[in-house]
């Protein structure tokens, strides 16, 4: 929505571009979402931890919509998140999405991943969609993958070349989940370091992780989630070393004691 | 190995027989298994031809040159009881071909329409496609096609056909409709008829370059059927417009002019479409739930439109599965049209038999219809192999 940003100033520190107000969810009769009260700034780092069934995932799929929400409301870069298509279509292209499976498309070479979305969503011409593809698979370092196709690369090579195709779109926001679990040890690190590059370059990121050294190094603040509702929200610092909640310190004391 | 270890060890020495050998054993059956199957054929051809003399039964092909003496309700090309065998059996392989033919295309826009139905996320449109599927296929094809022949044989008779518009009839005499007379001016309309499919096919493709050009999209849908619908409109009307209805009347017991489908068509037809369509319907909702949803969301959260998505991300991967077992299904539809014998549609079968009975040959004669099953089965095989090859993706 060009017209909409225009209005606002750009850069700006403290300006809130994602905002959740008393958002509930049900999935069925299972509460996945419970009062959830969040904001985060324009270019702010947060990291989402808890045991699993929390909601975390739940809730930053509720962001671009890839889950709706029953109660409350959810406005994204000034857009409110409601049944109306055109809106979930203007937040879906400001809102890049890093999956825990990857979920490539296998029939497309690297590169036609890329491409595809810049196509067919900005109506980009194919050779500068190409270019701009080979430009993001360089920043990710996997330049020379260009042409083989998704089943030839390693598992983090394929999470790699999955946040290429969302910054394709050149989003304003990232939501990573659980990008790293699905991956062996030995990959972990270089798909870390390309997210510690990206939030260098100062992209408002939403990151589900277990990964707890990147939230000590690169968030601004950690929220802790249990039974479908935020325990805690905290910068790093205080997370880990004072955490308020019993709920937080026996997670913690659970993921870091080994 | 080292001699000394080798003195540790009491190997115990096994019968050097070549029958314990596993290779020798190995060939040895196989060659026995050919010698016996070459036998029983020996055997069975002596038989054949045992029996055969004993009954005084011609052997042979020549009986496909005499005059079958029979005529045949249906035909496509020229053909009466003066002509022979041979040309009898072309018209039952030409009337099989022709309701295998629309039953494939009928079949396969049906089970399209009814997988997808089945998948939507409309409530009704699902639970009408799930009950057709399962009403279709659980019943046995024979009793689909009797099922819409006695339909049809209880339709009133050709005085109190209905007659939904004028001039088109349904009776059991079976659909009939009015037709334009031939008219030369006609095959100018079929040029360009074609040219315009062609110069579709160009529009589309040039939409597509422009498109990777300036990433400007064009809907080429009703530019397409703008071009194939006008241009033989416009050869037709430049040519000054003739046309002239040939409508069928009621004359006596039955209708003149116009052109009809028969009863038995139309029974087989329906019959062996309502039924493969069911599995094409299975067969098309397994495709499309094939492509897991992970590949959905992730083009949903690029901001792709939905449209875009079931083109270029659900249905490239749903086709290699759908495929296959289609193929299956198109060859027995294919061979489901022999039923046609049972409501007196002649078909291959159903002539074949005739000329069985007649002639006496059933060797020759069943070996002809098999042949030619064999030939229509093997290259629909070879098509859809084809077009498989074309569209099974690429992954590695």
């Amino acid at each position: 929505m060009p017209g909409a940003r225009k209005t606002r100033k750009k850069n700006e520190t403290g300006e809130t571009i994602i905002t959740l107000e008393g958002v509930s969810k049900w999935f069925g009769d299972f509460q996945a979402l419970r009062d959830i009260n969040l904001t985060v700034d324009k270019g702010e780092r947060v990291v989402v931890c808890g045991p699993s069934g929390s909601g975390k995932s739940t809730m930053i799929r509720c962001i671009n919509r890839l889950e709706n929400h029953q109660r409350g409301r959810i406005v994204v870069d000034g857009i409110e998140l409601t049944d109306n298509l055109k809106n979930i279509e203007a937040v879906r292209r400001e809102v890049g999405m890093v999956f825990q499976s990857f979920n490539l498309f296998p029939h497309m070479r690297v590169i036609d991943n890329l491409a595809l979305a810049p196509m067919l969503v900005r109506q980009m011409p194919k050779k500068d969609a190409e270019e701009m593809a080979l430009g993001y698979l360089r920043r990710v370092q996997i330049e020379e993958q260009a042409y083989k196709y998704p089943g030839q690369l390693s598992g983090g090579q394929q999470q790699r070349v999955a946040i290429a195709r969302s910054l394709c779109m050149q989003p304003r926001i990232m939501l990573f989940d659980e990008p790293t679990s699905a991956l062996d040890p030995e990959m972990i690190k270089e798909v870390l370091d390309v997210m510690v590059e990206l939030a260098e370059d100062g992209m408002t990121m939403v990151v589900v992780t277990h990964e707890m050294g990147f939230a000590r190094t690169v968030a601004n603040r950690v929220i802790f989630m249990d039974d479908a509702e935020i325990v805690e929200i905290a910068p790093p610092e205080t997370f880990f070393s004072k955490p308020k909640s019993d709920r937080t310190k026996l997670f913690l004391s659970q993921i870091l004691t080994h | 190995m080292t001699v000394a270890h080798e003195a540790n060890i009491d190997i115990k020495k096994g019968s050097s027989s070549l029958l314990h050998n596993l290779a020798f054993r190995g060939v040895a059956y196989q060659v026995l298994l050919a010698a016996a199957i070459v036998l029983l054929a020996y055997l069975l051809y002596q038989n054949v031809n045992a029996n055969l003399e004993k009954q005084r039964i011609a052997t042979g092909f020549d009986f496909l040159n005499e005059t079958s003496g029979f005529d045949i309700g249906e035909t496509l090309i020229e053909y009466d009881s003066e002509d022979s065998y041979g040309r009898a059996l072309l018209v039952g392989i030409m009337n099989t071909l022709s309701v295998a033919a629309c039953g494939i295309v009928l079949a396969t826009i049906l089970g399209t329409i009814m997988g997808i139905a089945r998948v939507s996320r409309n409530w009704l449109a699902s639970i009408l496609a799930s009950g057709y599927v399962e009403i279709c296929r659980n019943v046995p094809v024979v009793l689909h096609v009797i099922f819409w022949a006695s339909v049809i044989r209880n339709l009133p008779s050709p005085k109190q056909a209905l007659s939904p518009m004028e001039g088109v009839f349904l009776a059991n005499r079976g659909f009939i409709f009015p037709v334009p007379e031939p008219n030369p001016a006609y095959t100018w309309v079929w040029v360009a008829l074609a040219a315009g499919l062609v110069l579709a096919f160009g529009f589309n493709y040039w939409a597509q370059k422009h498109r990777e050009k300036t990433g400007k999209y064009i809907a080429t849908l009703w530019p397409c059927m703008g071009i194939v619908i006008g241009l033989p409109l416009a050869a037709w009307l430049v040519q000054g417009a003739p046309l002239v209805w040939s409508v069928p009347e009621l004359k006596g017991f039955n209708f003149r002019g116009g052109a009809s489908l028969t009863p038995e068509f139309i029974a087989l037809l329906i019959g062996i479409t309502f039924y493969t369509g069911a599995f094409i319907a299975e067969i098309v909702r397994a495709g499309i739930q094939s492509v897991p949803v992970g590949q959905i969301e992730a083009s949903r959260a690029l901001g792709i439109r939905r449209g875009f998505i079931m083109r270029y991300i659900t249905f490239p991967q749903a086709l290699r599965v759908i495929v296959p077992p289609t193929t299956s299904q198109y060859l027995s539809l294919t061979k489901n049209s022999s039923l046609g014998v049972l409501i007196g549609y002649p078909d291959l079968v159903n002539v074949g038999n005739t000329t069985l009975n007649q002639t006496g040959q059933a060797v020759e004669a069943i070996a002809v219809m098999m042949a030619v099953y064999l030939g229509i089965s093997l290259t629909i095989s070879l098509g859809m192999n084809i077009y498989n090859r074309i569209v099974a993706i690429k992954e590695r």
